[in-house]
């Protein structure tokens, strides 16, 4: 164990660890101008109190701590909301500890000093549960609110919408005077009226509540629906009756506006499952659908590829944010030489045999699963979402999209781009579609058709791999990912029609929507039965799918 | 001609078997692991199979049992539920073990229940389970609904305060049963109809878009709303991140999990995660001195700093040492003998408490809910003061309201109605 004071201390640290440290510093210089403007002598009494405190009492202490003027309780509060508030065992000080590579760095929240390589067991953790995490945020919010950052003020605006603390009106009357930005102010002003319409005078009450009308934030309807609770007998617990009525009439307002929204979301769920299964049925859509290989390790492909971004992610640790960028190419490569290698080794010598094709390409499914499950463990492996693909967009209230689904409809409309681009506009997609067409002539104009037949099918897997990037973001990376898309790929290959790239994308899209119209009443269960019934009985109308080849192409 | 030799040859090989298990019978006692080693509940089971292996060298070293080795059998029932069965006939028939221990899911125990009652074995069961079975042959080890679920809704409804409740389960057996007595429990208790929302999704389910906001919907009516999840393992993953994503937080709509432990969470990142909540009887963050002693034997059996331990692991932990003991009071691994003999026996259990195997074949076990932390470990928020005695039947459903197991005589029944007076054979 080593201390230090923060500057002379920079050399010493070995390299790893220099990247945290200096982003603590980095915080701690943002703190230093204030901190020893502001001190009070009052706030090591009071942490001291924490130590000992449940945590009920915690929550007391929270509202003192707040209470203090003391420019560092900003930084103790948020330690403490993320769980890394320690105290020493054996001392008096109050760090701020955290892991990386492998070392605990304790940084004091008292002075600014710097320990590295500290033992865990030297210090003690003031636990947290969520109703303490509540009552921090809110403590946090009205110490935010003064924040020279927007996006700092914003997140403490909406955490404000959870307070139901009369004193944070002035609070907010203070921040609204000085906010400039108007999507701050919106948020401001409806949480003044959310604890208005808690706390006003009954004038105040009918005014704040006709001003939240239309606002579809879930808090406000939680508030709104509160006042017409009835208790066991029928009272209502809300007292006044012209409130009771003022609520009910913003609250049908708000549900009106909620069902539209609720509409457009399901729209958005449905395009976002579609786009999910193109990408899973994609890769398979050419080693089904143009080869008319029934490849069984498809799933496994994908498998291949969302253990190649974990595999990336923990070469670059500290760069998780690009390593998706690096885990595309890097997947496409993998599963693409591992299908070339499967196409070469097995599928060759077992053109026009589907039967033994399948239960080849079966068994090297169960393979490869099992090899994975040697080589890596059979527990799931933790891939981290880069930071840019969590949260979601806020459209209102009541509709918000998700990045992390955001960016995979983008991005398999793009793989989708792509390979259409690939078949239709250069010489290897001219030189595919003339074996596909017709081997034996394709043959004879001197195509090389066995390496043309490796190379598609590794195209196929390769477009698997990718498929597993994106799919390492929304599920498991686990020996049995690919399990869990085969049976969806060969749906969608089959229900839009074999041999056509558009015929899998409207196959992708009419099942994924199909679905999540039916979840809300079928439940998840139901609708998914719901839609198998649905494509056997169109396969048996319509036995090409949905874009059927027309004309020669279609001969075979 | 081919007749006769795979006659021959069966011939051959029961003979040999049956040399084989007379001459080691002599000097060890075999002890079967029944935990699947590939499939889907490799994952979860692996762990188990490695568990027992260390409680059985942690046990030779100290000299064995009866003055004789445990000799592990280890077989690959590879998440197959008619295999489980065969597997349990080949351990108990050809192998003769004295005792098993494993089965993860329901559907295997009730797979393997006939194959141990017909040859009379001794099945010890360590996973969290829906209760409504209590067979001679088999020990649970793991909570009953009554250790698990309904100290979890208790918490929920008398400290957090919440009104409105979310069952969200995987579509089998453990969630639609334990769904059934919480409903009725919670319809016991008060809450209407109306605030009641049960869901059920199938195996691996990854696509929680519309769930999530079903919920978020549900939980915006003004009473606060909490999640109780009986996803299975593996599908909760998708659906924390989901929830995480939509901007639902613990302090939001706080989740309770069954499923979860720490074994799950180490293959997910927890950042979305932090705050929910999972009810066990065992957490490895408890501050123990003998649950650390366990850490410390179990990281160094498995050479990994990094594994975890979990409830699981502890229940088998205290069914090994039961049945250790029990076999040193009857002083035979006789079945019978075995069985009547540890009825009573308390051992160590891994928080520092004791554990005592009941008439019903059940146990006590304290029960602690706990937070998720960033470190992937559980911070215990809450525990019970006591120990609370696994119920077989559940007290919450009118079919099993009146009926009760003990198997000490005079009853020795495993389904007793104590209104007719009648032990009804049905055991599972």
């Amino acid at each position: 164990m080593s201390t230090h004071d923060v500057s002379p201390s920079l050399k010493t640290f070995s390299t790893p660890n220099i990247y945290l440290v200096f982003s603590l510093l980095l915080a701690f210089f943002s703190m230093a101008p204030v901190a020893t403007a502001e001190e009070s002598p009052l706030l090591v009494p009071t942490l001291e109190k924490l130590k000992k405190a449940n945590f009920n009492t915690r929550k007391q202490i929270v509202g003192e701590l707040e209470a203090l003027p003391d420019a560092r309780v900003t930084l103790i509060l948020e330690n403490m909301l993320e769980g890394r508030l320690y105290y020493e065992r054996k001392g008096t000080d109050f760090v701020s500890l955290d892991k990386v590579d492998g070392v605990y760095v304790a940084v004091s929240l008292l002075s600014d000093q710097v320990s590295e390589d500290v033992k865990k067991r030297a210090y003690k953790k003031i636990s947290v549960n969520n109703a303490l995490r509540r009552t921090l945020r809110e403590s946090l919010a009205s110490l935010q609110l003064r924040s020279p950052d927007l996006d700092t003020r914003l997140a403490a605006a909406r955490d404000l919408l959870k307070s139901k603390d009369k004193d944070n009106i002035a609070l907010i009357d203070k921040a609204l005077a000085s906010e400039l930005d108007s999507s701050a102010q919106n948020l401001l002003s409806v949480a003044k009226a959310m604890l208005l319409a808690r706390h006003g005078s009954e004038q105040e009450r009918l005014e704040a509540i006709s001003r939240l009308e239309g606002e579809l934030y879930p808090e406000v309807r939680s508030l709104l629906s509160g006042f017409l609770i009835v208790d066991g007998d029928g009272t209502p617990i809300e007292s006044s009756a012209p409130v009771r009525q003022a609520a009910e009439q913003a609250l049908a307002s708000i549900e009106d506006l909620i069902t539209l929204n609720k509409g457009l979301e399901n729209i958005y769920f449905g395009i976002s499952l579609g786009a999910v299964l193109l990408l899973a049925a994609v890769g398979l859509a050419i080693t089904f659908g143009v080869m008319g290989v029934i490849n069984m390790a498809h799933g496994e492909m994908i498998m291949l590829g969302a253990y190649t971004t974990f595999v990336i992610q923990q070469l670059m640790p500290n760069h998780i944010d690009y390593s998706l960028f690096v885990a595309i190419p890097a997947a496409f490569l993998v599963a693409a030489v591992v299908g070339m290698l499967i196409e070469r080794g097995v599928i060759r010598f077992l053109y026009g045999r589907p039967l033994e094709t399948l239960l080849a390409t079966f068994g090297i499914s169960l393979i490869l699963q099992q090899a994975v499950r040697t080589i890596f463990s059979p527990l799931n492996q933790s891939v981290s979402t880069p930071s840019w693909m969590s949260g979601s967009l806020e459209i209102n209230g009541a509709l918000s999209l998700t990045y992390n689904r955001l960016y995979i409809i983008i991005f398999s409309i793009l793989v989708l781009f792509a390979l259409a681009v690939l078949l239709k506009k250069t010489f290897f997609g001219l030189q595919m579609r003339a074996v596909t067409q017709n081997r034996r002539m394709a043959s004879s104009m001197g195509i090389r058709t066995g390496w043309l037949d490796a190379l598609t099918f590794g195209l196929g897997s390769g477009i698997a791999g990718i498929a597993g990037v994106a799919l390492s973001q929304l599920t498991n990376v686990g020996p049995n990912l690919g399990q869990a898309y085969i049976i969806d790929s060969f749906m969608v290959v089959v229900f839009g029609g074999v041999g056509n790239l558009l015929g899998t994308f409207v196959g992708a899209m009419s099942l994924g929507i199909a679905n999540k119209f039916l979840e809300p009443f079928a439940g998840a269960v139901l609708a998914k039965i719901l839609v198998l019934i649905f494509i056997i009985l169109y396969i048996q109308k319509y036995p090409r799918g949905m874009f059927a080849l027309k004309g020669r192409a279609a001969e075979e | 001609m081919k007749k006769m030799t795979k006659l021959g040859a069966g011939i051959g090989a029961l003979a040999l078997s049956f040399s084989v298990s007379l001459a080691q019978a002599a000097e060890t006692i075999k002890v079967g692991v029944l935990h699947s080693l590939s499939g889907t509940m490799a994952i979860s089971e692996t762990t188990l199979k490695d568990t027992v292996l260390m409680l059985i060298e942690e046990q030779n070293k100290q000299g064995g049992l009866l003055g004789k080795k445990l000799e592990p059998v280890v077989v690959d029932p590879a998440s197959n539920w008619p295999l489980f069965a065969e597997k349990a006939r080949e351990l108990l028939e050809k192998e003769k073990v004295d005792v098993v221990f494993g089965c993860w899911t329901s559907v295997s125990r009730k797979s393997v229940l006939p194959v141990f009652e017909e040859l009379n074995g001794l099945l010890f069961y360590p996973v969290q389970y829906e209760g409504e079975e209590s067979s001679k042959n088999v020990f649970y080890t793991g909570a009953a609904p009554n250790q698990q679920a309904i100290p979890a809704v208790d918490y929920l409804m008398n400290e957090v305060g919440v009104k409105r409740w979310v069952l969200a389960g995987t579509d089998y057996v453990y969630p639609r049963t334990t769904n059934k007595i919480l409903e009725a429990y919670l319809k016991d208790k008060g809450v209407a109809a109306s605030d009641i929302m049960i869901n059920y999704t199938p195996f691996g389910h990854s696509d929680w878009q519309s769930i999530v906001s079903d919920v978020k919907k549900f939980g915006s009516a003004g009473k606060k709303t909490a999640v109780v999840s009986t996803i299975n393992g593996d599908a909760n993953v998708p659906f924390y991140k989901e929830l995480g994503n939509q901007g639902i937080s613990a302090e939001d709509i706080p989740v309770v999990a069954f499923s979860v432990g720490e074994e799950e969470l180490s293959g997910l990142d927890t950042g979305p995660l932090v705050g929910h909540l999972a009810a066990w009887n065992y957490f490895m963050s408890v501050d123990a001195e003998i649950n650390e002693q366990f850490i410390e034997a179990w990281k160094s059996f498995i050479k990994d700093e990094d594994r975890v331990t979990n409830d699981p692991m502890e229940a088998h932990y205290i069914g090994f040492n039961m049945w250790v003991d029990a076999v040193e009071k009857a002083g035979t691994t006789d079945t019978d003998a075995v069985a009547e003999a540890i009825i009573g026996v308390t051992v160590p259990n891994l928080s520092g408490g004791f554990a005592t195997m009941m008439p019903n074949h059940h146990i006590t076990k304290p029960v602690l809910i706990g937070e998720i932390q960033d470190d992937g470990q559980f911070e215990t928020v809450w525990q019970t003061a006591g120990t609370v005695v696994g119920d077989a039947w559940s007290n919450f459903l009118p079919g099993s309201k009146d009926i009760t197991a003990d198997w000490m005589p005079p009853l020795s029944c495993g389904n007793y109605n104590v209104k007719t007076n009648k032990c009804s054979g049905q055991n599972y």
